[in-house]
């Protein structure tokens, strides 16, 4: 074959490529611009009206709490048990969870899993706890159980235990088996051999998945108490449906909230960091 | 290798010191978690939660998600009868397609509850014959009075001056001065394919199908094909068509709010990465930024944004497009920070100007990660979508709460979990896969 013909080919190839790349973007670029014309015309106000009073709302927020700064710290402490609440349930939500998560872990890595026949299945029960949205088990709980932080941390939970399942499984692939036949050869049980083999390779992943679906659970646990599941989510629709007059107290609900997600992320982001780059001696 | 010369005592020394130390912190861990769940048991209040459950509410639900019953309804008023599913107005039987089980007359019936029970509306006056026990009557002409055989009310029979309820095996018979209604239990979603009002109600499937495929048409002009499906998707108590409409909503509020941030996101990461921005000043401002919106997190965006462009998707979709800017803006800066020179470098040297260096050098580099991002961030958006829909009343998401709102269609609510979780774990393995093929494809 020519060189010639090699070039040809080749410049042939990229054109191709580069016709595939573009024909990609065009049909993206126009999925995503009639997408959103859909979406807007499906919206009760439009995008383009609506774009001037983006800032009313907050400039409204900002205005009265301005006025009235002297009542935040004290619309602050009192929503502070709310508060309170909240990181409750996103807390007790990632123990229990991950502690479900990890026993479908272990039952759903090839190689570990006590009964390997189960390993299917196991993995199938993750997916499904992992697809089912929060607030579907919460609203539903809630109609059993009455509104409150319970029906919330099971929802959580049962979210997390789908999630950390399938991480968890992940960081389970990876682990050395030579401890485990170590410890099986001196006749350890099969919950031994997990505990004392696998848990001390795998507890540094764990832990850092586990602080990072923190961070998203407590988000979670303040959504749901929006829908009726306490916490500070609740305390901010009252704030908010009161409207006009309660905007002072709306904000010091935000503010709070926003800044116990972003020192929970900070913390946990330190945390994570020591754990995957070691502890300074 | 090499041993550091050690006294064997103080290496033993030492050993168990540490091993005392792991014993210690094994021990002391699941203690701390023990007392803070001990507290948190207290705080949320489980006793009390015992007590508050409803496990009736459970029972109902479990039993109504997988049947549906028809309600024989007689108002006492106006003195007519009628004969609907689940109560519904949307749902009512018309003369001639009453149930054999109910045989009624005027504004009298006979209803047929099965196993020997049966159900008399004469007037004002039910005759509940309950076999085992005996007729049970009761009168609704002045208030609501109970006639039993034995003369003491059995548990089963709940009376009150104005309302009077019977709960049996086979169905529910409530009496106030306004109306009396019997209740049947049938097993099965009711009328999921096609409603009362359509020509294909009350046949069975077979029927259904050798209608379409041999059948004449049922209706001038149209092909019974095209007739069943339109049938379905217009289905007046399940509403296919509106469902689809809101799921596909949910998938967009997703679709949008993903790769919007994803293209806001973009350029942004260039001003926060370290080798593509020298000012520190700008990196540290675009930064915070970054942390800022991710910390305002979806509620609060929803709240803000429904209130300037009222509820629907485009809300929705909003929301996930401003709180992801800022978790893609963290993630694409710090892929952006790893990017190998040396390809760009080699094309600087061909003369390059910016724009191309970043096309050519750049892109390529971060496109598989940044692509395996957004699709990760697509399926976790998918199921946020349908909690942001919930608030901001748009997509499946409110469907759903409306259906538990009105805690009466658990059937209802069922088929919208499931489809939810079709959903999800639909657009789950779309991602996998597109992810599996980007990759591996670049």
């Amino acid at each position: 074959m020519a060189l010639i013909d090699i070039r040809d080919d080749y410049l042939a190839q990229t054109r191709r490529k580069r016709i595939y790349g573009g024909l990609l973007v065009v049909i993206f670029v126009a999925m995503m611009v009639s997408g959103f014309r859909v979406a807007d015309a499906r919206n009760a106000g439009g995008f383009w009206t609506g774009l001037s009073s983006v800032g009313d709302f907050p400039a409204d927020v900002v205005s009265e709490a301005v006025a009235k700064v002297a009542n935040l710290p004290g619309h602050m402490v009192r929503a502070l048990p709310a508060m309170v609440e909240t990181l409750n349930i996103a807390v007790v939500a990632t123990l229990l969870g991950c502690m479900a998560g990890t026993a479908l872990a272990m039952g759903a890595t090839r190689g570990l899993a006590r009964w390997p026949r189960l390993v299917p299945l196991m993995r199938r029960i993750s997916d499904v706890f992992r697809a089912v949205p929060e607030i579907v088990i919460a609203l539903v709980l809630i109609f059993i159980l009455g509104g409150g932080p319970v029906p919330a941390v099971i929802a959580i939970a049962i979210h997390t235990a789908g999630a950390m399942g399938k991480l968890f499984s992940e960081v389970n692939e990876n682990v050395d088996l030579k401890p485990l036949d170590g410890l099986a050869s001196v006749g350890a049980t099969w919950s031994q051999r997990i505990w004392l083999g696998v848990i001390p390779q795998v507890a540094p992943n764990y832990l850092s998945y586990a602080l990072l679906r923190l961070e998203v659970n407590i988000r979670a646990s303040a959504i749901l108490g929006f829908v009726g599941a306490g916490g500070i989510g609740y305390e901010l629709r009252n704030a908010m449906t009161f409207g006009q007059g309660k905007f002072d107290q709306a904000a010091a609900i935000f503010l709070m909230l926003f800044a116990a997600i972003v020192v929970v992320d900070q913390i946990s982001g330190l945390a994570r960091n020591r754990l995957t780059h070691g502890a300074p001696l | 290798m090499t041993a550091i010369p050690m006294p064997a005592d103080d290496l033993r020394d030492s050993t168990i010191r540490l091993m005392t130390r792991k014993r210690r912190i094994a021990l002391a861990v699941p203690a701390l978690i023990l007392v803070y769940l001990a507290y948190v048991a207290v705080a949320f209040d489980l006793g009390g939660l015992a007590q508050r459950a409803r496990l009736d509410n459970a029972a109902i639900l479990l039993a109504d998600a997988v049947s549906h019953k028809v309600h024989v309804t007689r108002d006492n008023r106006r003195e007519t009868l009628q004969v609907s599913v689940e109560g519904s107005n949307r749902a009512v039987f018309s003369e001639s397609q009453i149930p054999d089980w109910v045989q009624a007359q005027g504004d009298g019936a006979r209803i047929d509850l099965g196993a020997g029970h049966v159900v008399t509306y004469d007037g004002p006056r039910v005759v509940y014959d309950i076999p085992d026990y005996g007729p049970v009557t009761l009168d609704t002409s002045d208030g609501v009075s109970v006639q039993v055989p034995g003369g003491t009310l059995p548990d089963f029979i709940n009376a009150s001056p104005t309302r009077a309820t019977i709960t049996t095996d086979q169905g529910r018979v409530t009496a106030t001065a306004s109306r009396t209604e019997t209740l049947r239990y049938f097993w099965g979603w009711e009328m999921f394919f096609f409603d009362l009002s359509s020509p294909f109600s009350g046949m069975t499937a077979g029927q259904v199908l050798s209608t379409i495929i041999g059948g004449a048409p049922l209706v001038e002009g149209v092909s019974n094909l095209s007739l069943a499906l339109s049938e379905f998707w217009t289905n007046d108590i399940w509403q296919h068509g509106a469902v689809a409409w809101a799921i596909f909503e949910t998938v967009l509020m997703a679709f949008l709010g993903t790769f919007g941030a994803a293209f806001v996101a973009l350029p942004l990461a260039f001003l926060a990465a370290q080798n593509f921005t020298p000012s520190r000043w700008l990196r540290f401002a675009v930064r915070r930024v970054f942390d800022f919106v991710r910390g305002v997190d979806a509620l609060i965006f929803t709240i803000i944004l429904s209130r300037a462009f009222g509820p629907g998707p485009l809300t929705g979709a909003l929301a996930i497009l401003l709180t992801d800017t800022g978790s893609f803006g963290k993630l694409f800066s710090e892929a952006l920070e790893n990017v190998d020179d040396k390809p760009i470098e080699g094309i600087r040297s061909t003369g390059a100007n910016a724009v191309q260096r970043y096309r050519f050098g750049v892109i390529p580099q971060v496109l598989p990660v940044l692509l395996s991002q957004m699709l990760y961030f697509l399926e976790s958006n998918t199921r946020s979508a349908t909690i942001i829909g919930a608030i901001t009343g748009g997509g499946i998401g409110l469907l759903l709460t409306q259906a538990i709102q009105t805690t009466q269609d658990w059937e209802k609510v069922t088929y919208y979990i499931l489809l939810v979780i079709v959903m999800v774990i639909a657009m789950d393995s779309l991602s996998g896969w597109l992810r599996r093929k980007l990759i591996r494809g670049a």
